[in-house]
C-alpha cells in the first residue's frame, strides 16, 4: 500500500468516525450528568430517519439538521422525564429508548426505503478544501478537505472540550454526575442540568443518525445506524469521560468500520463477514483492557446510574 | 429577637414521624446545641433549615420574617449554611473547585483571581486550606475545614454542623471548637448536632434536647448536668455505667503477627499490624475513623487480600483461607457501615433471608429450608424487641436501630468463638446501646473473645480490658483500659508513639 | 407547588391497577398516533386482537411465540436476577442455534430422539458459552457486560451470515443464500399441532421459579445482585455465581436458538433470532423477574407481535409498529413504578408564606 492509498484509508476512516463522534460526544454530556443512556443507537436512528424526511420534503440541509437534532432531542426528553424525574431505571429506561428508537425509524422510514437524499443536500454537504489547512501535505488531505458535517464535529469536541473544563457550568456540570448532593447543596440545580445536558447529548446523538443517512450513505436504508450508537457507549468508557479523547476513539473506530472493504479491494484472501466483526472485537478489547486498569481521575462520573432524590433516606 | 424561630413544625416519612411539633429558636451569637438520640429527629430539624427538606407543616421565621426554604439556594439566600455529617465535596475536585461550585460569576473560570479570594477568606476566619488541593487528597478534618470555608464564602452566618466530631480525633474537635468560637466571635450563629454531652456541655451556650421527634426542653449549659440531659433525651432516668465483667482471660485465641494489607490502589492500609487476643476478653480498637480499621476486620474474615503476615486462630493461620471457611471455624464478623446496609446484609430481602445469609450453605441438598429460620426471626425479634410489621418486610424499611439489631442478633445467634464486632452502636439509643454492651459482656462470660471497632472513647475505656489504638494503619500503643485515659488515647489516635509525635508520612 | 413523598408499602391490588393503567395509557397515547394516520384506532386494536386470538391458528400461532419469548426471558430473569445486564440475548440464541445445527446438519441419520435430545443439549451449551465471555470478563476484571453482551450479538450474527454465505451455503439453492434444512430427525416434534417446545416452556416457567426462588443458588445470586461485598461476607464464591447463572442464562437463550432453528425455521439462518433476545429484555423487566408474571407478559407481547402482522397486512401499518408500540408501553410502565413507590404532595399555602405575602 502506498502513501497516497493510506491518505485516502485515514480521510474516509475520519468520514467514517464522524457519526460515532457526534454519538459519543453526545453520551459523554449525558454522562457527565451522571446519566447512563443506552439509546443512543435509538436516538441516532430517531434522528437519522427524521433528518432525512424534513430534508426529502423541504430539500433545505439546514432544516433537515434541525429536524435530526430535534428528534434526538425528543428521544432524549422522554429518557430524562423517566430517569430524572420519575427515577426510572437507567439501563431499562436506556433499552426501551432503544427499541423505540428502532421502531420510529421503521415506522416512519418504511416508505422512505429506496429514496435517495436531495440533490441540494448533497451539494450542501458535499467536501470542499479548507483555505491554508487543507493545502498542508497529507495532513490537509485527510483533516481538511472534508464536508460542513466532519469541520462541525471537529469544532464540536473542541467545544465541549472547552465547556467541561474552562467553564463555570461545565464545572457545575461535572459535580452533578460527580455528586449530586454536593452540587444540590452548591445550589445547582440539579435536575435542570440532567435535563438539559440529557437533552444536548440526544441532539448530537441525532446528528450523528443524520450524517449516516444525509451524507454518508446518503439514501434511506432501514437500520442505517447498524450498531454504531452501541459502538458510541463504549467509546465513551474508552475516551475516559474525555472529549478529546473521543476524537481518536471515533476515527480509530471509523478506520475499522472501512477497512473490511479496503483489505478486500487489495485482493486479501478474508471474508468480509469475519472483517466486520472487527470493531465489535475491538470494542469488546478496550472495555477489557480498560477495566485492567483503575484510577480516580479516569473512571466514571461517581453519580453515574443513580437517580438522585434530596429526600431520599 | 430570636434570629430563627421554628413553630410547629411536623415532618413524616411515609409512616415515620420524624419531627411532631416542634419549636426551636437561636439567638445571635450562640452556640446552639441540638442533643437527642438517633431518630431523635435532630437531622430531619435542621434539613429543613437548609432546604433539603419542606416541613409538612409548620412555620419558619428569620431575623422575624417567615421564610420558605425550599432549596438548600433559598436556605443560604437566608444566610443558614449546613456542614452535613457527609461531606458535600465532590472528591476528584480540587479545594477551589469545590468552593466555585454553583457560584454566579463569570462564563469562564478564572484561576488567579479566585485563588486569591480564597487565601484572603481562610486567612479571617483562620481557615487553613490548601485551594488546590484535590478533595481525595485531603484529611477529614482538612475536608471539614473546606466545608466550612465553603459556606462562609457564600456568606453564611447562620452554621449548621451535624454531628462534625464524629469523625474527628479529640485534638481535632478542639480545633473544631476553636474555630466555632472564632465564628461566634465574627457575630455568626452556630448550630451544633450530636450526641456526645460532655462535647456540648464544654462549648455550647444553650441545648435544646428532642426526644421521639418533639421538642423536650431547652437549657442554659450552665444550669445542667451530664445526668439530667441524658434523662431528658431518653425520657426516664439512666444509669450510663457500663458493668466491666472481671474474668480471668483464658488461652490466646486469636494471634495476628506483621499483618499487611494493601488496597487496590496498592497503599497500604495495614502497615504491619501485630496483637494477640484471649478467650474471654475483650480488646477494643480506637481509632479515627479510616484508620485501619475496616481492613483489619475484613483480613481476620479473609475479605481483604493479605499481602505479608499471619492471623493465627486457634493455632491455624487464617490467611488464604475463604470467608467460608472462616465462617465455619467459628469466627463471627459484623461491621456496621456509616449507612448501616452495605454489608453484611441484603436491604431488599426480608428477615429471614437475612438470618439464613451465613448458615443455608450448611443445609442439605440443593434448596433451602426456611422454616428454622422464620422460627429464629420471630426469637429474635423479641429477644431484642425489634419493631418489625413481620418476619416478611423488606428490612431496608425498618429504621436504622432495628436494623443493626437483625444484624447482631443474627451474629450473636451464630455462636461464634471470635466476635469482631465494628460500630455495633452506631446510631443506637442509649437503652438499646447498653443492652448491646450487655450482650457483649454475656458472651465475654462465656469464653468468647471478642474484638470490638468503637467510636467513643468513654465506651471503649469501660466496656474492654485492652484497648490497642490504630493511626494510619499502624498500632500506635495497646494500653490497659483500667489504667488508660481519654487524653492518652487521644495522642496515640494523632499519631504519637509513646508521647511523641511521629512524622506522619503524607504519601 | 408539587412535592413528592415516599410512599408507605403498597398493596398489591393497587400497585397492579397503577401497572395497568400505565399499559393503558400507552395504548392511548399511540391511538393518537393511529389517528394521525387516519385510521380508526378502536378498529386497529379490535384488529389486532382479531389478529392474535381470531382463529385456533392465530392462537397456536401466538403460543408458538410466546415459548421462545417465554424461554429467553427466564434466562434474562436469572442474569438480571445478579444485576448481570445480559442484553446478549440475540448472540446467545444464535450460537445456540448454531450449535444444534452442528448436529443436525453434520449426522443427520442418528435416531429422531436422540438427535433431538443432542441438539438440545448442543443449543444450550453453545448458548450457554456464548454468555460466558462476557460473564468472565465480568467475574475477572468487573468489565461493563452490557456492552461486551451486546457486542457480541453482532459478532455472532456477522458469524452466521458468514456461514450462510460461505462455506455453509447449499449448492442445490440455485445461488440462494440459505444452508440446507435439516432432515426430519433434526426438526422438533408437534403436540397439539405446535411444536413441543411449549411444553418445555411450561416446565421451566416451574424450574426457574423453584430454581431462584428456593434453591442456594438462586438465593446466592439474589444476594450478589445486590451487593457483592455482602456475597463476599457470605462466603458466596462470587465468581462461580456469576459463571453459573450466566451460563444458565445464556444456556436458556441457546435453547431457544435450538427450537426457532429446529421447529420454525428448518435450519440456521440469520433469521433465527428474530429479535426474540430484545423483546425479552422487555418482557422480563415488565414480569418483575418473576417466571410466572413473565410467562403472562410473554403471552401478550407475543399476541401483540402476531396481531401486528395482522394489521399490518390488514391496515397497511408498518411491522414496525408494534416495535414502537413496544416501547411506549415500556416508557408507561417504567414511569408507573414512580407512582407505586412515591405520591405527589401538593404543598398548601401555610400561614408563614400567607403572612410574607401581606408583607411584599
Amino acid at each position: 500500500m502506498n502513501t497516497t492509498a493510506i491518505v485516502f484509508f485515514l480521510e474516509a476512516a475520519i468520514v467514517s468516525g464522524t457519526p460515532l463522534l457526534f454519538a459519543t460526544l453526545g453520551e459523554i454530556i449525558t454522562e457527565r450528568a451522571g446519566n447512563l443512556n443506552l439509546g443512543v443507537e435509538g436516538m441516532m436512528l430517531m434522528g437519522a430517519v427524521s433528518g432525512f424526511y424534513i430534508g426529502l420534503i423541504s430539500q433545505n440541509p439546514g432544516l433537515a439538521l434541525l429536524a435530526a437534532m430535534v428528534a434526538g432531542a425528543a428521544g432524549a426528553l422522554i429518557y430524562a422525564v423517566l430517569t430524572v424525574s420519575l427515577r426510572a431505571n437507567q439501563v431499562v429506561t436506556g433499552l426501551a429508548l432503544t427499541i423505540f428508537g428502532g421502531g420510529f425509524s421503521g415506522f416512519m422510514g418504511q416508505r422512505l426505503v429506496g429514496e435517495v437524499a436531495p440533490e441540494s443536500i448533497k451539494l450542501a454537504f458535499k467536501p470542499f478544501v479548507v483555505p491554508v489547512l487543507g493545502q498542508i501535505p497529507f495532513v490537509g488531505k485527510i483533516f481538511f478537505q472534508q464536508d460542513f458535517f466532519v469541520y462541525l464535529s471537529y469544532l464540536t469536541a473542541i467545544l465541549v472540550g472547552l465547556y467541561l473544563y474552562k467553564t463555570r457550568i461545565g464545572l457545575n456540570l461535572r459535580a452533578v454526575g460527580e455528586n449530586p448532593a454536593a452540587a444540590d447543596a452548591a445550589s445547582i440545580s440539579v435536575s435542570l442540568y440532567k435535563y438539559a445536558h440529557i437533552l444536548l447529548g440526544g441532539a448530537l446523538c441525532g446528528l450523528g443518525g443524520a450524517y449516516l443517512s444525509l451524507v454518508y450513505v446518503p439514501a434511506w436504508q432501514e437500520n442505517v445506524t447498524a450498531g454504531r450508537g452501541w459502538i458510541a457507549v463504549a467509546l465513551v468508557i474508552f475516551a475516559t469521560w474525555n472529549p478529546y479523547k473521543a476524537l481518536i476513539g471515533a476515527y480509530l473506530f471509523g478506520g475499522l468500520d472501512i477497512i473490511g472493504f479496503r483489505i478486500q479491494g487489495i485482493g486479501f484472501p478474508v471474508s468480509q463477514y469475519m472483517i466486520d466483526m472487527l470493531p465489535y472485537l475491538v470494542t469488546i478489547l478496550v472495555l477489557v483492557v480498560v477495566s485492567l486498569k483503575k484510577s480516580q481521575e479516569n473512571s466514571p462520573p461517581k453519580g453515574l446510574g443513580i437517580a438522585y432524590f434530596r429526600e431520599e433516606r | 429577637m430570636n434570629l430563627i424561630s421554628m413553630e410547629g413544625i411536623t415532618k413524616t416519612f411515609g409512616r415515620v414521624v420524624a419531627n411532631k411539633e416542634i419549636r426551636f429558636q437561636v439567638k445571635h451569637g450562640e452556640i446552639h446545641a441540638l442533643l437527642g438520640e438517633n431518630g431523635a429527629g435532630k437531622s430531619t430539624l435542621v434539613n429543613m433549615l437548609s432546604g433539603i427538606y419542606t416541613p409538612d407543616s409548620g412555620s419558619i421565621f428569620i431575623r422575624g420574617k417567615a421564610v420558605k426554604l425550599t432549596s438548600p439556594r433559598a436556605a443560604l439566600h437566608a444566610g443558614i449554611g449546613m456542614i452535613h455529617q457527609h461531606f458535600k465535596l465532590v472528591e476528584v475536585m480540587t479545594a477551589k473547585e469545590n468552593i466555585l461550585l454553583g457560584q454566579k460569576s463569570s462564563f469562564f473560570i478564572r484561576d488567579e483571581q479566585l485563588t486569591q479570594k480564597i487565601k484572603e477568606f481562610s486567612h479571617r476566619f483562620q481557615l487553613d486550606v490548601d485551594p488546590n488541593k484535590k478533595v481525595y487528597d485531603m484529611s477529614v478534618g482538612e475536608k471539614q475545614t473546606l466545608e466550612i470555608l465553603k459556606v462562609l464564602y457564600r456568606g453564611a452566618n447562620i452554621l449548621i454542623l451535624d454531628e462534625p466530631t464524629a469523625v474527628l480525633t479529640p485534638q481535632e474537635t478542639q480545633k473544631l471548637f476553636q474555630i466555632m468560637l472564632k465564628m461566634k466571635e465574627e457575630g455568626c450563629a452556630v448550630i451544633f448536632i450530636t450526641h456526645k454531652m460532655n462535647e456540648v456541655l464544654a462549648i455550647s451556650d444553650r441545648i435544646t434536647v428532642l426526644r421521639k421527634g418533639e421538642t423536650v426542653k431547652t437549657v442554659n449549659t450552665g444550669e445542667t448536668t451530664t445526668q439530667e440531659l441524658a434523662e431528658l433525651m431518653v425520657g426516664h432516668p439512666v444509669n450510663l455505667a457500663i458493668k466491666r465483667e472481671e474474668a480471668t482471660p483464658g488461652k490466646v485465641l486469636l494471634e495476628v503477627k506483621d499483618l499487611i494489607v494493601e488496597s487496590e490502589e496498592r497503599v497500604k492500609a495495614l502497615k504491619g499490624v501485630s496483637f494477640s487476643l484471649a478467650a474471654g476478653e475483650i480488646l477494643g480498637v480506637a481509632g479515627v475513623a479510616g484508620s485501619g480499621q475496616k481492613e483489619l476486620c475484613e483480613a481476620i474474615a479473609g475479605l481483604y487480600p493479605v499481602k505479608s503476615g499471619e492471623v493465627f486462630f486457634k493455632g491455624e493461620n487464617l490467611v488464604g483461607l475463604s470467608p467460608r471457611q472462616i465462617i465455619t471455624r467459628g469466627i463471627s464478623m459484623s461491621f456496621v457501615p456509616e449507612d448501616r446496609l452495605g454489608m453484611g446484609l441484603v436491604a431488599s430481602m426480608d428477615m429471614v433471608d437475612n438470618l439464613i445469609l451465613k448458615e443455608y450453605q450448611n443445609q442439605k441438598g440443593l434448596l433451602i429450608n426456611r422454616k428454622p429460620a422464620a422460627a429464629k426471626s420471630k426469637n429474635i425479634i423479641q429477644k431484642l424487641e425489634i419493631s418489625t410489621p413481620g418476619i416478611h418486610h423488606p428490612i431496608k424499611e425498618l429504621s436504622g436501630g432495628n436494623i443493626q439489631k437483625v444484624l447482631l442478633g443474627r451474629e450473636l445467634d451464630s455462636n461464634p468463638d471470635l466476635l469482631i464486632t465494628a460500630y455495633p452502636v452506631r446510631g443506637l439509643d442509649i437503652n438499646v446501646s447498653y443492652k448491646i454492651y450487655e450482650l457483649i459482656n454475656a458472651e465475654k462470660k462465656k469464653g468468647v473473645a471478642v474484638l470490638f471497632i468503637g467510636e467513643d472513647l468513654d465506651v471503649l475505656l469501660e466496656l474492654c480490658d485492652r484497648i490497642m489504638v490504630l493511626c494510619g494503619g499502624e498500632i500506635t500503643g495497646i494500653l490497659a483500659a483500667k489504667q488508660a485515659t481519654k487524653e492518652q488515647l487521644g495522642l496515640l489516635m494523632a499519631g504519637e508513639k509513646n508521647g511523641k509525635r511521629e512524622d506522619t508520612e503524607l504519601a | 407547588m408539587l412535592r413528592m413523598v415516599k410512599r408507605a408499602q403498597m398493596s398489591k391490588t393497587k400497585s397492579t391497577g397503577i401497572r395497568l393503567l400505565a399499559v393503558f395509557l400507552a395504548l392511548a397515547t399511540a391511538a393518537i398516533l393511529i389517528m394521525a394516520m387516519n385510521l380508526n384506532p378502536l378498529e386497529v386494536y379490535g384488529g389486532l386482537f382479531k389478529g392474535a386470538f381470531g382463529s385456533a391458528y392465530r392462537v397456536r400461532e401466538v403460543i408458538i411465540k410466546a415459548t421462545s419469548l417465554i424461554i429467553t426471558s427466564l434466562g434474562i430473569a436469572i442474569a438480571f436476577k445478579m444485576q448481570f445486564w445480559n442484553i446478549g440475548g440475540e448472540g446467545q440464541i444464535l450460537m445456540g442455534a448454531f450449535a444444534a445445527s452442528c448436529l443436525a446438519l453434520n449426522i443427520p441419520d442418528l435416531s429422531r430422539p436422540l438427535l433431538l435430545v443432542l441438539m438440545i443439549i448442543a443449543g444450550m451449551i453453545g448458548g450457554g458459552l456464548w454468555a460466558l465471555i462476557p460473564a468472565f470478563f465480568r467475574a475477572q476484571w468487573k468489565t461493563n457486560e452490557t456492552i461486551v453482551t451486546l457486542m457480541m450479538n453482532y459478532i455472532a450474527l456477522k458469524w452466521v451470515m458468514y456461514l450462510q454465505y460461505g462455506p455453509w451455503k447449499d449448492p442445490l439453492a440455485l445461488g440462494f443464500p440459505k444452508i440446507p434444512n435439516f432432515t426430519l430427525n433434526g426438526i422438533l416434534p408437534k403436540v397439539l399441532g405446535m411444536h413441543i417446545g411449549w411444553i418445555f416452556a411450561i416446565i421451566l416457567v416451574f424450574l426457574v421459579a423453584i430454581f431462584l426462588n428456593h434453591s442456594k443458588k438462586g438465593y446466592e445470586i439474589a444476594v450478589l445482585g445486590e451487593s457483592e461485598n455482602t456475597a463476599l461476607y457470605a462466603g458466596i464464591n462470587v465468581k462461580r455465581t456469576i459463571i453459573t447463572a450466566i451460563f444458565l442464562s445464556g444456556a436458556l437463550c441457546g435453547l431457544t436458538g435450538m427450537i426457532q432453528a429446529s421447529a420454525l425455521n428448518n435450519t440456521l439462518s440469520i433469521e433465527v433470532s428474530e429479535g426474540i433476545g430484545y423483546t425479552a429484555i422487555i418482557t422480563t423487566w415488565l414480569g418483575g423477574l418473576k417466571p410466572v408474571f413473565i410467562s403472562l407478559v410473554s403471552v401478550l407481547f407475543a399476541a401483540l407481535l402476531q396481531g401486528g402482522s395482522f394489521i399490518q397486512i390488514a391496515f397497511g401499518i408498518p411491522q414496525a409498529a408494534a416495535q414502537l408500540l413496544q416501547g411506549m408501553i415500556l416508557f408507561f410502565v417504567l414511569g408507573s413504578e414512580f407512582f407505586i413507590r412515591y405520591k405527589l404532595v401538593v404543598d398548601r399555602p401555610s400561614l408563614g408564606e400567607a403572612k410574607e405575602e401581606l408583607e411584599e
